[in-house]
């Protein structure tokens, strides 16, 4: 257990450098930098025009639905790793297991491009 | 895995195929022009695996080191679960089609949750439960908010969907405190940690929870309030389905958790069983009294018929899950029947659901409201329909228990119940004159309805040998 | 203190700031913010139990795609977040009676741990050569067949689902088809005209 920690002792420094770096930048900034405010320096500029509205507007559904599948091809990955690096031992029933779990993924795949999912329109 | 893994999982194995494989075949053809198809192919898929499981040779033991158990109480639930699966996608094929729903995937959706389903029946292991229970759910959330454009529909799904993550959530604590205590998530493994003498407070953490998120599943109070909404909102063959099938799988499974896994403990389920069964009883039938939403009311039926069934959990004998059984086959078929008929209610092509749409209709349909009739006296138990005994069954085997309260109670609950069944019965034959509602139904609809209510009268002689089954498959249980 | 020890506070307090301020915070995209810092306080957790594999996948899983999704949900929604959070004063005081008396059963957990018969291997990696991942491999694919596959169709129906509830075919645009445009060829497509001078087509 410990060794398995100390492998990781560097990702921990690494952090705790990006950390600290990020609340020094903060702190000079709070601290060293000339802060001289007024309304229309601080206003949000749009080339010239005053701002027509809020910069947040409604996303089309359309990308809800590409990202969701991204999501469940994300899964799919991901249970590819574990049988990589255990290739060697799961055998062959390991191996077609895999090949399985992906021909359904794929039969899923195969659906929603014939149903036009993928198509941007 | 062994070639008796693949034996025990072959009848999912082929529904899953066939689903996957309808998918393609219907995209890549007729899209929704293919409906009607894949709906029949998928029903008769169910019902001749039903007719493989029940018929074939039985083979018990623990497939897949443990994951799934193969007995006789598996293969009960799933035949009955296929068949009434089959039953509600044949009803309600027409009345989808005509509301503009039938989308291929709805009968997909519904074969692929049938598996789920399945699996959740013959779980032998906590893990498998949870995937089972979720490939089900997942499948459910979808078909029930099916109509997006609707606004009820689309809350009916956000609801069950959000109130299904909770009670997954509370499974799944109950789960881990379970593992954690009894440091497996095997049934036997369960059993075996719960057997030495007292059951530990962790592990009865751990049942509780995973008490709690099955009772979501069945609506049993208090973790009802999701189900009239639910059932109001989703398009009324989805309402039927949900009050079929998925109910048995959710009883089943219940019993499978409590007996399997926590045999040993009887004595510290029992209580919380009988106290659910009460409050399901008595809510469902009071509720039910100011409803006039004829889903609503169903969803409120449904709630104090799962209190009764949930008696005979209670009663911790193996009587008592062969009477649960006895009842859940009766209450399937009873709710078939009803569904197929307020599906097709309707004014001028437009979907109806007020109780008060049914006064007089006995005027008009006299056939359908003789069929109705005989179908709500069964659903309020009263004799000689089979609804009737199937209380008597569960009340009975509280009795034997030596929970005589809680079958007074229950005799109670059925009084106040049988009054707004009685009182449709009333509208429909003696109401006042008013714009009455039609009915066209397709010709498989009207075989559920007559079928159903046929089977509450001819059901008396020797309830089509569904006894003798319960009883192996209760034996098989309990052991 | 060892510096494990100092890390699982670390990561805890991480984990318990990240959820508190995802909570209380008034702008919904920083709520989000919050979330990832969650966790990845959880993905800290997860290395010190010495599972990596799950804490991997909670970094390429949550916080790669879930909370990205979670950002365009808020965006997608024109939800006045202001107005919801008004309802909350309302709900505070049975919010907290849950989480009261939850804490209690948590107290109550801990104080009868009393576990079964060789829990306490379960706690830690089992030590060896094999290191995480590979040990989840080995069983996942071969004991676990069965869940995996019902993981497999669970994607599959979250696919059908999602394309179900949200697609919408419309009619009214033009599509390319891909077929028809490599089958095209100039001899059919394009016609030459010698346009006389003043004469036009």
């Amino acid at each position: 257990m410990e060794d398995l920690l100390r492998e990781y002792l560097p990702i921990m420094i690494f952090l705790a450098v990006a950390v600290a770096l990020g609340l020094v930048f903060l702190i000079a900034a709070a601290v060293l930098a000339v802060r001289n405010p007024d309304p229309e320096k601080v206003s949000a500029y749009e080339c010239g025009f005053n701002a027509f509205d809020d910069a947040r507007m409604k996303f089309d559904v359309r990308f809800y639905l590409v990202s969701i599948l991204f999501i469940i091809f994300d899964l799919e990955i991901a249970f590819l790793f574990p049988w990589a690096v255990a290739f060697k031992d799961v055998g062959l029933l390991g191996f077609w297991s895999m090949m399985v779990f992906l021909a359904v993924l794929t039969i899923g795949f195969a659906y929603e491009w014939k149903k036009g999912a993928l198509e941007w329109e | 895995m062994t070639a008796f893994d693949l034996q025990a999982i072959l009848p999912e194995l082929l529904l899953a195929v066939f689903a996957m494989f309808a998918l393609l075949a219907a995209v890549y053809t007729g899209k929704d022009k293919a409906t009607p198809l894949v709906t029949w192919a998928t029903a008769g898929v169910m019902l001749a695996l039903a007719l493989f499981i029940g018929l074939g040779e039985a083979v018990n033991g623990r497939a897949f080191g443990g994951l799934l158990f193969e007995d006789a109480y598996g293969r009960f639930a799933q035949v009955g679960i296929l068949v009434a699966a089959a039953a509600v996608l044949l009803a309600g094929q027409d009345t989808l089609v005509r509301r503009g729903l039938g989308r291929f995937e709805y009968p997909l959706l519904i074969a692929l949750a049938t598996v789920g389903m399945m699996i959740m029946v013959s779980a032998g292991d906590l893990m498998t439960l949870y995937m089972g229970l979720e490939l089900q759910s997942l499948a459910l959330y979808v078909v029930a908010a099916m109509r997006r454009d609707g606004v009820k529909s689309t809350e009916a799904g956000m609801k069950y969907f959000i109130l299904g993550a909770l009670s997954s959530g509370l499974l799944l604590y109950g789960a881990s405190l379970t593992y954690g205590y009894a440091g497996t998530t095997g049934f036997d493994g369960i059993l075996a940690a719960a057997s030495g003498g007292e059951m530990g407070l962790g592990l009865l953490f751990g049942l509780t929870f995973v008490v709690a998120g099955l009772a979501f599943k069945v609506s049993a109070v208090p973790f009802h309030m999701w189900t009239p909404d639910v059932y109001e909102g989703a398009p009324t063959p989805v309402t039927a389905f949900f009050a079929t099938a998925p109910k048995l799988a959710a009883m089943a499974l219940f019993g499978r958790v409590l007996f399997d896994a926590f045999g040993q403990a009887v004595g510290d389920w029992s209580q919380i069983i009988a106290l659910m069964a009460v409050l399901s009883m008595f809510l469902g039938a009071v509720a039910a009294i100011g409803q006039r939403d004829i889903k609503r009311l169903m969803a409120y039926s449904s709630i104090s018929h799962m209190g009764f069934a949930l008696i005979g959990l209670a009663a911790g004998s193996q009587y008592g899950v062969q009477a649960m059984l006895v009842y859940m086959a009766i209450y399937l078929t009873m709710n078939v029947g009803t569904f197929a008929f307020i599906m097709s209610m309707e004014r001028d092509g437009k979907p109806v659901t007020e109780i008060a749409a049914l006064h007089q209709y006995a005027k008009g349909e006299p056939v359908k409201a003789l069929a109705m009739l005989v179908l709500l006296f069964s659903l309020a138990g009263v004799p000689p329909m089979v609804g009737f005994f199937g209380k008597l069954y569960v009340l009975g085997a509280a009795v034997q228990a030596d929970m005589t309260l809680l079958a007074v109670a229950g005799v109670v609950a059925s009084v106040i119940g049988a009054f707004y069944y009685l009182r449709i019965v009333y509208y429909m034959y003696f109401g006042e004159a008013e714009e009455r509602v039609e009915t066209p139904m397709s010709p498989a609809a009207w075989v559920m309805l007559m079928g159903a209510a046929a089977a509450m009268l001819l059901g008396v002689i020797n309830l089509f040998g569904v006894e003798g089954a319960a009883a192996q498959a209760a034996a098989a249980l309990v052991n | 203190m060892t510096v494990a020890g100092f890390a699982f506070y670390v990561f805890a307090l991480t984990v318990l700031v990240g959820g508190l301020f995802t909570v209380v915070s008034r702008n919904p995209v920083h709520a989000v913010l919050w979330l990832i810092t969650a966790f990845i306080g959880a993905t800290g957790l997860f290395v010190l139990l010495g599972a990596e594999f799950i804490a991997m996948l909670l970094m390429i899983v949550y916080v790669g795609a879930v909370a990205v999704l979670f950002l365009f949900v808020v965006m997608m929604l024109d939800v006045d977040f202001a107005e919801l959070r008004a309802g909350m004063a309302k709900y505070l005081p049975i919010a907290l009676l849950i989480g009261v008396i939850l804490l209690v059963e948590l107290g109550m957990i801990l104080g009868t741990w009393v576990t079964a018969d060789g829990v306490e291997m379960l706690a830690a990696p089992v030590a060896g050569e094999v290191q995480n991942t590979a040990a989840l491999g080995m069983v996942i694919y071969t004991d676990y067949i069965l869940l995996f596959q019902l993981a497999g169709l669970v994607l599959l129906v979250a696919m059908i689902g999602a394309i179900v509830l949200t697609m919408r075919h419309r009619r009214d645009i033009k599509r390319q088809n891909v077929v028809e445009q490599m089958h095209r060829d100039p001899k059919a497509a394009i016609r030459m005209i010698d346009v006389k001078p003043g004469q036009g087509l």
